[in-house]
C-alpha cells in the first residue's frame, strides 16, 4: 500500500470548440473519469475554446492490493492432505511457481480442488490512467464530430493538438491521434507562449501569464465587470457564449450613428445580438442608446483598432437593414399575399398561401373575430420580404412591424408580431387574445398537416419543430386561459389522429409535470378524467394538489383504488353499475355511506373529504361487498360505482400513488 | 497601404513559400472557389496536394447593380487547399494575415463555429468563420466528404474574402472605393461588371434559352458519364474533366435562373438534385480513374 496522495491534471488541447458544446463536453468528461473508480478527493472541470481540463486531487499512487484464489486440479479419489501429490497437482505447482506448503484443499460446487491464495499487488494508478485516458477522451460526447488524421482516424469535435496528462510530477504516458501526452501546454494564440512546460501546481498560473484565464466563472466576471460603466441590456446567454468564445475576454464600448435609431429596435438588437454578438445599451429611460459593447479576446485596444473595426461592420449591417426596411415598405403585406403561392410550406402540404387559407378558416372556427382572421391572412406575408430573408429569426416580428406601419389595427399587428410565440419554454405567449387564436391556429394547422402526411417526430428527429408547436399549443391554452375543446380539433389529422392525440397528451403531461411541478400521479389522476379542456384541467390539478395536504386524502385515494379494483374484478364499471335499490341497503355502515353520498352529492370534494373518508373506512371495515346473496352484492357494487362516479369528473383518484 | 493586387501578391507569395502550387483562376464560371476542379476533384484520393488560387466567384442573386457597398455579383476568393492539413494549419493561417500587415496583437480574432455544406456538390466539412474585429474574413473548413465520398486525407480549405479583407486593411466603407492598383479603384475596374450582370441576371436573361442551355450541358455531362467504364484498360484517357466543365455550366445557369426568379421553391430542390447527381457521378468516376482497371480474366 502506498498512501501517497497525488494531484492529477488532464488538459486536452484542441482547435476552437464551438462555445455551446463545451459545458456538456465537460460534464461528459467528468462522468467518464468517475467511471474509472479511482479514489480521489475533489474534481475540478474547466475549459476555454481551446482546452478541456480535468483536475483531481488526492489520487492514490497505487490501487489497494487484492487477493485471488487460484484453483487447481481435483485430488484423486481417496487421497488428501499429506498424501503424495499426483502429476496434475505437481503441474499446478510448477505452473504457478508454488511450494507444497502453499496449497490447500478447497470445497467447490464441483467437489474438492487444490487451491492456493496469491496476493495481487494493486496496479499503479498511472498505468490505469495511461491505458484508459485515450479511450475516455474519444468517448466525450459531442453533438457532431470530425476526423482529421485521415479516413478511419479518431473522431473528436475539433482536431486535438496537444495533451497534458500529469499524475503528481509524472507524465501519464499515452498517445492519441498521433499526439503524445506530456507536460507542454499552449497559451493565447497571439499573446501567449506557444509551448509552456507546466506542473500540476503551476498550471493555472502559467496559463494566466500567457493570457489564458482558465476559469469560465472568472471570464464571465471579467466580462460583467468590464461592462459595469455602461447600461447594458442584461443578457446572460450572451455572456455565456462569449465566456466560451474567448480565453481573455475584454469588453469595449462602441457607438453608431443615432439616425439608425429610426429603425425598429427589434431589428437593431437582432443585428447586434445574433449577428455580431454585441450587447445592446439603453439610456436612462430604458430606450435603446446608439452604443454597443463588443467583447474582444485580447486585453486592450489602446489604438482603437478593434472598436473602429466593429463600428464599421455594424454600420454596414445597419445600412443593409435600412435598405431592406425601405425597399420592403414599397409593397404592403396585403399585396404580398399572392406571392405566398411561390413559397413552399411543405411539399405535400402545399404553399404558404394554402396554409394561410387553412389557418384563416381555423382561426375563425376557434372563435377568432375579424381581427384574428385578418392577422391570419397577413401573418406569413413577411416571408417574402428582404428583411426576413436576411434576418430569418425576425419572421413574425417584421410582419408585425410592417403591419403597424401600414396602419393595421393594434390587435392585428400585435397578433402577427406574436404568432410564432412561444418559441421556447421561457418565451412569453402572445400578448393579446387575437394573437393567441392566430398562434393556436397556425400551430394546430402545422401539427395536423404534418401528422396527416406522416411527418411524425421520432427520437431527436423533429425537423418541423412539432414538439415546440405542441408545447406552444398547450401553454397558450393553459396560460392564456383559452377555453377551447382540443380533442375534436386533432381529428383532422386523418388516419394519424390518434398518434397526434398521443403526442399532444405527452406534451400536456410534460408541461404539468416538468414545467409546473405537479406530481406525476396527480397529473395521471387528473388527465384520466379528461384533458381536452386544458384551462379546466389546470383548475382540477390545483384542486388535487391542495387536497393532497389533507390527512384524509391518501387514505381516501387508497379506498378509491380498492373500489376500482373490486369493480373491475366483478366486471363492473361505474357506468353499468345500475341504480341503487334503497330497500336492499343494510342498516349500519352501508346505509350510513349511502346517506352520506346523498348528502354530499354535488358538493366539492374539498368540503366533504374528511366525513366521506370516515364513512368509506367504516364501510370497508364492517361490510362484506361480496355478499353471498346476488341482489345485495350487486347493490353494494352499485353504491361503490356511484360513489366513484361522483368524483370522477375531477380526477381518477385511484391513480394517486399512496405511501401507506 | 497595400492595394488590392498587392494583398493578392503577398498572399500568393506566402502560400507559395509553404509549398502551394499557385494556380490561375479556373476558366469556367463558378459560384465559389470550392467548385473548381483544383479543389473539388483534387481533394479526392490519397495523394497529398497543395494549391492556392484567386477565383472570381459569381453569385447572380447577390448582384446589386453596383449600388450596395458590401454586396457583389462577382467577388474574389483566395482559395487555399492544404491536403492533408498540417498540424499547425491555424498558426500558418494567422501568420498569413500578419504577412499582409495585420498585427494580431492589436486586433481581435475569433473562430466561430460554421460548418460548410454544399448540397450541389455532395460535399460538407467542419469549420469556422474567422472573425476579425467583428468582420467575417475567412471560411475555414476541414473537408470530410466530397461528391458523397469520405475523403482519405482531410484537407484544410481556407477561403479568404479578398474584397472584405482589403476594405478592412484600407479602412474603406465601400468595396468600390478600395484601391485595386495605384490610380485605379475597385469601382473603376469592376463597376460595369456589377451593373451589367445585374441587369442581365435580374431583367434580361432569357429564361427559355437558359433552360435549353441547362439541358444541353446536363445532357452532355450525363452522356459522358454513361460512357465511363471502370473496367476499361485505357480509362485514364477518359475525359472526366471536360464532363465536369459541363456540370459547372449547369450550376452557373441554375444560379442565373434562380436570380431571375424562374425557379419555384418546389422546383429548386429537384434541380439541385439533378446537378448533384452529375457532380457526384464525376467525383466517383474520378476516384475510380486513378485505380488500375481490374485484371481481365483470361
Amino acid at each position: 500500500m502506498n498512501p501517497a496522495s497525488l494531484p492529477f491534471l488532464l488538459e486536452i488541447g484542441t482547435e476552437e470548440i464551438p462555445d455551446w458544446m463545451i459545458p456538456a463536453a465537460l460534464a461528459s468528461l467528468r462522468v467518464l473519469f468517475e467511471k474509472l473508480e479511482i479514489a480521489h478527493d475533489s474534481v475540478t472541470m474547466d475549459a476555454t475554446p481551446r482546452r478541456l481540463v480535468l483536475r483531481a486531487e488526492g489520487l492514490p499512487a497505487r490501487q489497494a492490493d487484492s487477493e485471488e484464489v487460484l484453483l487447481g486440479p481435483a485430488p484423486p479419489p481417496g487421497s488428501g492432505v499429506g498424501a503424495p501429490l499426483d502429476r496434475a497437482a505437481q503441474g499446478f505447482l510448477r505452473k504457478h511457481k508454488l511450494e507444497t506448503s502453499d496449497i490447500y484443499l478447497q470445497e467447490t460446487p464441483k467437489g474438492s480442488r487444490w487451491a492456493a491464495k496469491r496476493r495481487r499487488p494493486g496496479r499503479a494508478t498511472r498505468d490505469i490512467l495511461a491505458e484508459s485516458l485515450g479511450g475516455i477522451i474519444l468517448q466525450v460526447n459531442f453533438p457532431k464530430t470530425m476526423y482529421w488524421t485521415g479516413k478511419g482516424g479518431p473522431r473528436f469535435i475539433r482536431p486535438i493538438r496537444w495533451i497534458v496528462a500529469l499524475l503528481g510530477d509524472e507524465v501519464v504516458p499515452f498517445e492519441l491521434a498521433g499526439v503524445p501526452s506530456g507536460t507542454v501546454t499552449s497559451g493565447h494564440r497571439r499573446l501567449g507562449e506557444r509551448e509552456i512546460v507546466v506542473t500540476t501546481s503551476n498550471y493555472e498560473k502559467r496559463l494566466r501569464e500567457s493570457y489564458v484565464i482558465l476559469s469560465a466563472e472568472e471570464r464571465r466576471n471579467k466580462i460583467r465587470s468590464g461592462m459595469a460603466g455602461v447600461r447594458v441590456k442584461p443578457d446572460d446567454a450572451l455572456v455565456e457564449t462569449l465566456a466560451y468564445l474567448t480565453e481573455y475576454p475584454t469588453p469595449i464600448v462602441g457607438s453608431f450613428d443615432a439616425e439608425f435609431l429610426e429603425l425598429p429596435e427589434e431589428v437593431l438588437v437582432t443585428v447586434m445580438r445574433h449577428h455580431q454578438k454585441y450587447f445592446s445599451v439603453e439610456d436612462e429611460h430604458g430606450m435603446l442608446a446608439p452604443q454597443f459593447v463588443a467583447v474582444m479576446n485580447i486585453p486592450s485596444d489602446p489604438e482603437g483598432f478593434v472598436r473602429r473595426g466593429n463600428e464599421r461592420v455594424l454600420r454596414a449591417r445597419f445600412n443593409d437593414a435600412r435598405f431592406f426596411w425601405e425597399t420592403d415598405q414599397k409593397k404592403s403585406l396585403a399585396e404580398r399575399l399572392p406571392d405566398l403561392a411561390h413559397v413552399t410550406f411543405q411539399a405535400k402540404l402545399g404553399s404558404y398561401l394554402e396554409k394561410t387559407e387553412r389557418v384563416k378558416a381555423l382561426a375563425a372556427s376557434l372563435g377568432g373575430d375579424v381581427h384574428a382572421v385578418r392577422a391570419a391572412e397577413l401573418a406569413k406575408c413577411d416571408l417574402t420580404t428582404e428583411l426576413v430573408k436576411e434576418f430569418t429569426e425576425l419572421q413574425g416580428v417584421v410582419g408585425g412591424l410592417y403591419a403597424r406601419a401600414q396602419g393595421e389595427p393594434e390587435p392585428v399587428w400585435q397578433a402577427i408580431y406574436d404568432h410564432y410565440k412561444p418559441e421556447s419554454m421561457d418565451d412569453a405567449i402572445p400578448r393579446n387574445a387575437t394573437g393567441r387564436i392566430v398562434a393556436l391556429a397556425d400551430k394546430l394547422d402545422t401539427l395536423r398537416g404534418c401528422f396527416a402526411v406522416g411527418l411524425i417526430p421520432t427520437g431527436s428527429r423533429d425537423p418541423f419543430a412539432l414538439r415546440r408547436a405542441a408545447q406552444g399549443v398547450v401553454r397558450i391554452l393553459v396560460e392564456g386561459k383559452t377555453d377551447i375543446d382540443l380533442e375534436p380539433l386533432l381529428r383532422d389529422a386523418a388516419e394519424n389522429a390518434q398518434p397526434l392525440a398521443d403526442f399532444i397528451e405527452d406534451r400536456i403531461r410534460y408541461y404539468f409535470k416538468e414545467v409546473r411541478g405537479f406530481k406525476y400521479d396527480e397529473v395521471n389522476a387528473a388527465m384520466a378524467a379528461g384533458w381536452s379542456r386544458l384551462a379546466e384541467l389546470e383548475g382540477r390539478l390545483i384542486r388535487i394538489q391542495s387536497l393532497r395536504s389533507s390527512p384524509d386524502f391518501e387514505p381516501l385515494a387508497a379506498s378509491f383504488k380498492r373500489i376500482r379494483n373490486i369493480l373491475e374484478q366483478q366486471k363492473f364499471t361505474s357506468a353499468n353499475a345500475g341504480e341503487i335499490d334503497q330497500r336492499l341497503l343494510q342498516d349500519g355502515p352501508e346505509r350510513e355511506l349511502y346517506d352520506e353520498y346523498l348528502h354530499i352529492t354535488g358538493q366539492p370534494i374539498e368540503s366533504v373529504i374528511s366525513r366521506l373518508r370516515l364513512k368509506v373506512d367504516l364501510f370497508f371495515d364492517k361490510v362484506l361487498v361480496n355478499a353471498p346473496e346476488e341482489g345485495v352484492r350487486r347493490n353494494r357494487l352499485a353504491l361503490l360505482g356511484t360513489l366513484l362516479q361522483e368524483f370522477s369528473n375531477i380526477a381518477d383518484f385511484s391513480e394517486i400513488v399512496t405511501t401507506s | 497601404m497595400s492595394s488590392f493586387q498587392e494583398i493578392i501578391f503577398k498572399l500568393k507569395q506566402y502560400w507559395a513559400e509553404r509549398g502551394c502550387i499557385i494556380q490561375e483562376p479556373y476558366d469556367v464560371e463558378v459560384g465559389a472557389g470550392t467548385m473548381c476542379p483544383e479543389t473539388f476533384l483534387r481533394v479526392l484520393g490519397p495523394e497529398p496536394y497543395r494549391v492556392a488560387y484567386v477565383q472570381p466567384s459569381r453569385r447572380p442573386a447577390d448582384g446589386r447593380y453596383g449600388d450596395n457597398p458590401n454586396r457583389l455579383f462577382k467577388h474574389s476568393q483566395l482559395q487555399v487547399i492544404l491536403k492533408p492539413s498540417p498540424r499547425d494549419v491555424i498558426e500558418q493561417y494567422l501568420a498569413s494575415l500578419e504577412a499582409i500587415g495585420i498585427d494580431l496583437r492589436k486586433h481581435d480574432i475569433k473562430f466561430e463555429e460554421d460548418n460548410w455544406e454544399s448540397p450541389t456538390l455532395g460535399a460538407w466539412g467542419i469549420g469556422w468563420q474567422v472573425m476579425l474585429d467583428g468582420l467575417e474574413i475567412t471560411q475555414f473548413t476541414y473537408f470530410q466528404q466530397c461528391g458523397g465520398i469520405d475523403l482519405d486525407l482531410v484537407p484544410a480549405e481556407l477561403t479568404y474574402g479578398l474584397e472584405r479583407l482589403t476594405a478592412f486593411l484600407q479602412v474603406k466603407d465601400s468595396v468600390y472605393d478600395i484601391e485595386w492598383a495605384k490610380g485605379y479603384s475597385y469601382g473603376d475596374v469592376r463597376y460595369r461588371d456589377e451593373l451589367q450582370y445585374s441587369v442581365y441576371n435580374f431583367e434580361m436573361a432569357d429564361i427559355s434559352t437558359l433552360w435549353k442551355l441547362f439541358e444541353l450541358h446536363e445532357g452532355e455531362a450525363a452522356r459522358l458519364l454513361r460512357l465511363y467504364d471502370p473496367k476499361a484498360t485505357d480509362k485514364q484517357r477518359f475525359p472526366l474533366l471536360p464532363a465536369y466543365d459541363q456540370v459547372l455550366k449547369c450550376s452557373n445557369i441554375f444560379n442565373t435562373l434562380d436570380a431571375r426568379g424562374a425557379i419555384s421553391v418546389t422546383e429548386r430542390v429537384g434541380v439541385i438534385q439533378r446537378v448533384r447527381k452529375l457532380a457526384v457521378g464525376v467525383a466517383q468516376a474520378w476516384a475510380d480513374q486513378r485505380q488500375p482497371a481490374p485484371e481481365v480474366a483470361q
